[in-house]
């Protein structure tokens, strides 16, 4: 039955998407995180997704790749208080872009959302499968 | 088996079988809507029903043998269906050519119709019982 691979591709997609949305959370979380338990600055993290086949032969879920650290330099804020600053007085804050954080939210939200309904969907039509000739 | 009864089964039985496997592929296109490179697929339904039942022109994307040495040159198949690449509406910068909207139309169309489809099965079976039972 092809249907029951629409639960793994669904399921997949969901898992894949929920892990997205766990790195915006950890990011915004983080958006004001001067150091960490490495001593460095907080670096945004981005998921890289990837297509992988599951069961079925035409049946293409998705995965989290990998989960790759955002390059761009630190921000810097002059504030000489505090005890984090360098000589000249600025202090190296997350390079966490909070608005693309929150489109990205958005978008994996309704991204789970749409596998949320194409999950039910199949199952709709596995039910009325079952009640065939009733 | 059954002669007419049986091929008039057949028809509706090898139906449903495509109709699952297009919900498949449109369930891993609408999965990888997020997916960086990936293209999406469908398959034309006519032509692979027509191809399922054995008539004329369902296999135009297969190769033409001329010599007896010649292999089934077949393309991206699976189960005799051909898979093909949709043309994208918009670009994308990742690459990406999954429309959501045009997936989420033909998800929803496909499962109507598949369910057209189980609603013409069970009259069939109906038909047969009154036939049966007077």
């Amino acid at each position: 039955m092809s249907l029951f691979s629409i639960f793994n591709v669904a399921g997949s997609g969901m898992s894949a998407q929920s892990q997205r949305l766990n790195v915006v959370a950890s990011n915004l979380a983080n958006a004001d995180s001067a150091t960490s338990s490495t001593g460095q600055v907080y670096r945004a993290k981005q998921v890289v997704f990837s297509a992988v086949p599951v069961s079925g032969a035409d049946a293409t879920g998705v995965q989290v790749e990998q989960v790759v650290e955002d390059k761009s330099p630190p921000r810097l804020k002059y504030d000489p208080q505090n005890p984090l600053a360098d000589g000249k007085g600025y202090v190296a804050m997350p390079n966490v872009n909070v608005v693309e954080e929150m489109v990205n939210m958005i978008s994996a939200s309704r991204s789970y959302q749409t596998n949320v309904d194409m999950m039910n969907a199949a199952k709709t039509m596995l039910q009325k499968t079952l009640t065939l000739g009733q | 088996m059954m002669g007419p009864v049986d091929s008039n089964m057949n028809f509706q039985e090898v139906a449903l079988r495509l109709r699952e496997q297009r919900q498949q592929v449109l369930a891993s296109n609408i999965a990888n809507a997020d997916t960086p490179g990936y293209k999406a697929r469908d398959f034309n339904f006519n032509q692979a029903l027509a191809a399922a039942l054995g008539q004329t022109g369902g296999n135009a994307m297969n190769m033409a043998q001329t010599a007896s040495g010649h292999m089934p040159g077949i393309s991206d198949t699976s189960n005799g269906v051909a898979l093909q690449y949709r043309n994208p509406q918009q670009n994308t910068v990742n690459g990406n050519t999954v429309d959501l909207d045009t997936e989420r139309n033909q998800f929803t169309d496909n499962a109507l119709r598949y369910e057209a489809s189980l609603t013409m099965v069970t009259m069939h079976i109906k038909k047969m019982l009154a036939a049966i039972q007077g």
